[in-house]
């Protein structure tokens, strides 16, 4: 592919590279130019991060870009429950201050972020896309939040989402409906919809979302991103608002895999505020894309590529595979039987795990207070959880309670419990043989908006590829590998437990063998 | 398939301290019935002698000093609260006088 920049390491980000200097010639003056030149809004991190290193561009004329590239789309896609203005701009005021003082920063400073409204933001309203949250305000920042902060990253706003993260379409959000910026009329995937869409429709180059069953990974593939679901315990899950503990990550939603390794480089690593955070190594993820992925050995579970999945996007993904094997990679179909029960087993444990956490909604301490009478405080906690709480949300709360409750534990949560191992070690079975397996990351491209929503089954089918991942705790990758119905199709690459490395080396090599991720929703 | 009664409803909803309307017991006794329909799948699985996991990456209790540092004021801390009084959360009677 002719359109990426030659490879430059970490430590030589900030030297502008040859292939692309041309093009910034015209950026100086911010948002506004016309001919060959390129949007500040159209650039991915990378790209920002080089012309604002080399002063080509200022951090406030990026921010203002991409607010400008806002005003002019947000009515279309609704991507945002927030907008943070003024916030960003003095951030990027700060950025320009400190790199005129000849500040050494880093890589993505100046760089504008989306962050999903799952993440508490200090001062900066923080909803989880429901009522239930509507005008909390948080006092502290997550972990992932502080240090985009201290990256340098000014937060454009908090994007939509379905509510608690329950869904996978966003169509769950108390608030609003987000559109996919490639069909309006066409879901951008969820939960981490809002994040999705605002990347795709060049309203940030990055955002941040969460997953966990396929809430980064899905919409991504929906919307033809690079989107990375790490290792349960490489991402500090401070600050995150909790719906299924063990399986919970945040993670980035980018246009390449250079700028998810670039994002993973600043959220990466243990947390003294997350006991769950790993305190294992992190190594330069960006200096890890060599682009060299021959001898590596990629399986393809059969049970990923069989009955459920489109025939078209299957068809897309072998080819992405064939591309994958061109470059030097050797792959083989896997046989992991217990995979087919990932969906059972994840409604159980996500859903008690939800129950047990969404019980401190209590209208007390925060969040909605009903306004009705009531005879005491069990009756307030009641009601306010009854009107506070969407129809999916209930429905979860009420499916986990159940699955905990005296004399179903056994049967439906311990049961879980026990073939959730049983699929982990099918997981590391075929990792003893392969350094990577492949699959589709969707099933299908984007649904139309409605068209799932009153069937909670037949929308949960959406990630029967993506649930498996996080039952076992690895990382994984969407990157788009082709286009169905003038839809983005995207490819899972799944590593061994803390192989973020091994999987974003695999994803670039194909983008730069390939030019999918270059492609870019008109509106 | 496990009989999701209205009684089994109404229970879980006491026990979730969820308010539920009557329409949505219903709603839920339906759905609810579905979803327990196709997780009955796990029952085939034969898991004699396999241990549940609850984390998957192996993990033990981590420990440090307690160390005084800055928290949240009190006032922060009621700051998102429905109702307070001064630095207190407010709530309905609990105690009969």
């Amino acid at each position: 592919m002719k359109s990426v920049p030659a490879r430059v390491s970490a430590t030589q980000g900030t030297a502008k590279t040859t292939a692309q200097a041309g093009a910034g010639a015209g950026l100086s003056n911010g948002n506004s130019h016309g001919g060959n030149t390129v949007k500040l809004h159209e650039l991915t991190a990378y790209e920002l991060g080089e012309r604002l290193a080399s002063g080509e561009v200022s951090a406030v004329e990026v921010t203002e870009a991409h607010f400008a590239r806002i005003d002019e789309v947000e009515g279309k896609v609704d991507a945002f429950l927030a907008l943070t203005r003024d916030e960003a701009l003095e951030q990027a005021r700060q950025v320009d201050d400190l790199r005129s003082g000849a500040e050494k920063l880093g890589p993505l400073a100046g760089v504008p972020i989306g962050i999903k409204d799952v993440l508490c933001t200090r001062g900066v309203p923080t909803t989880c896309g429901s009522k239930m949250l509507e005008g909390f305000r948080p006092p502290y920042d997550a972990t992932t939040v502080r240090r985009c902060r201290d990256a340098g990253m000014p937060m454009v706003g908090k994007t939509n989402m379905d509510e608690f993260a329950m869904g996978s379409s966003t169509e769950n959000s108390a608030y609003k409906v987000t559109r996919n910026p490639w069909d309006l009329d066409r879901v951008p995937g969820g939960s981490s919809g809002g994040s999705a869409a605002c990347v795709a429709a060049g309203e940030a180059p990055i955002a941040l979302g969460s997953d966990t069953g396929g809430s980064i990974r899905q919409p991504a593939s929906l919307c033809g991103l690079t989107g990375l679901k790490p290792t349960y315990g490489r991402v500090s899950r401070y600050g995150l608002i909790a719906y299924a503990s063990s399986l919970d990550q945040p993670g980035p939603l980018t246009r390449d895999v250079r700028d998810c390794a670039l994002v993973m480089n600043v959220l990466a690593g243990r947390d003294q505020r997350d006991a769950t955070s790993a305190d294992v190594p992190v190594p330069d993820y960006v200096a890890g894309l060599t682009g060299d992925v021959s001898g590596l050995s990629a399986g393809v579970p059969k049970e990923l590529m069989g009955e459920g999945i489109d025939p078209q996007v299957k068809a897309t993904i072998e080819a992405a595979i064939a591309e994958l094997e061109g470059l030097g990679m050797s792959v083989e179909e896997v046989e992991m039987p217990n995979v087919d029960y990932s969906l059972p087993v994840y409604y159980l444990i996500a859903t008690a795990e939800a129950a047990s956490n969404l019980a401190r909604f209590d209208g007390v301490r925060y969040g909605h207070r009903t306004e009705e009478p009531v005879e005491d405080v069990y009756d307030l906690f009641a009601k306010s959880r009854g009107e506070g709480f969407g129809p999916e949300v209930r429905l979860r709360i009420m499916l986990g309670t159940f699955g905990l409750s005296a004399g179903y534990y056994e049967a439906y949560y311990g049961k879980a419990q026990k073939v959730r191992t049983l699929i982990k070690r099918d997981f590391d079975a075929a990792f003893e043989r392969h350094d990577v397996l492949l699959s589709p990351t969707s099933p299908t491209v984007a649904f139309g908006i409605g068209e799932k929503a009153d069937d909670p089954l037949q929308m949960k089918l959406a990630d029967i590829c993506t649930i498996p991942v996080n039952l076992a705790g690895i990382p994984a990758l969407n990157v788009p590998c082709g286009m169905v119905d003038a839809m983005p199709v995207g490819l899972q690459i799944m590593g061994r437990p803390f192989g973020e490395d091994t999987i974003m080396r695999v994803g670039d090599a194909y983008q730069q063998a390939t030019d999918w991720h270059t492609k870019r929703a008109e509106l | 398939m496990p009989d999701v009664s209205r009684e089994v409803v109404e229970h879980v909803s006491m026990l979730a301290r969820l308010a539920l309307s009557s329409e949505e017991i219903n709603r839920l006794q339906h759905e609810m019935g579905r979803i327990l329909e196709h997780a009955d799948k796990l029952q085939a699985v034969n898991t004699d002698d396999i241990p549940g996991i609850s984390h998957v990456i192996p993990m033990t209790n981590v420990y440090r000093e307690d160390q005084v540092g800055p928290s949240l004021t009190p006032e922060e801390v009621v700051a998102n609260a429905p109702e307070s009084a001064d630095e207190f959360f407010k709530v309905p009677r609990t105690v009969e006088e």
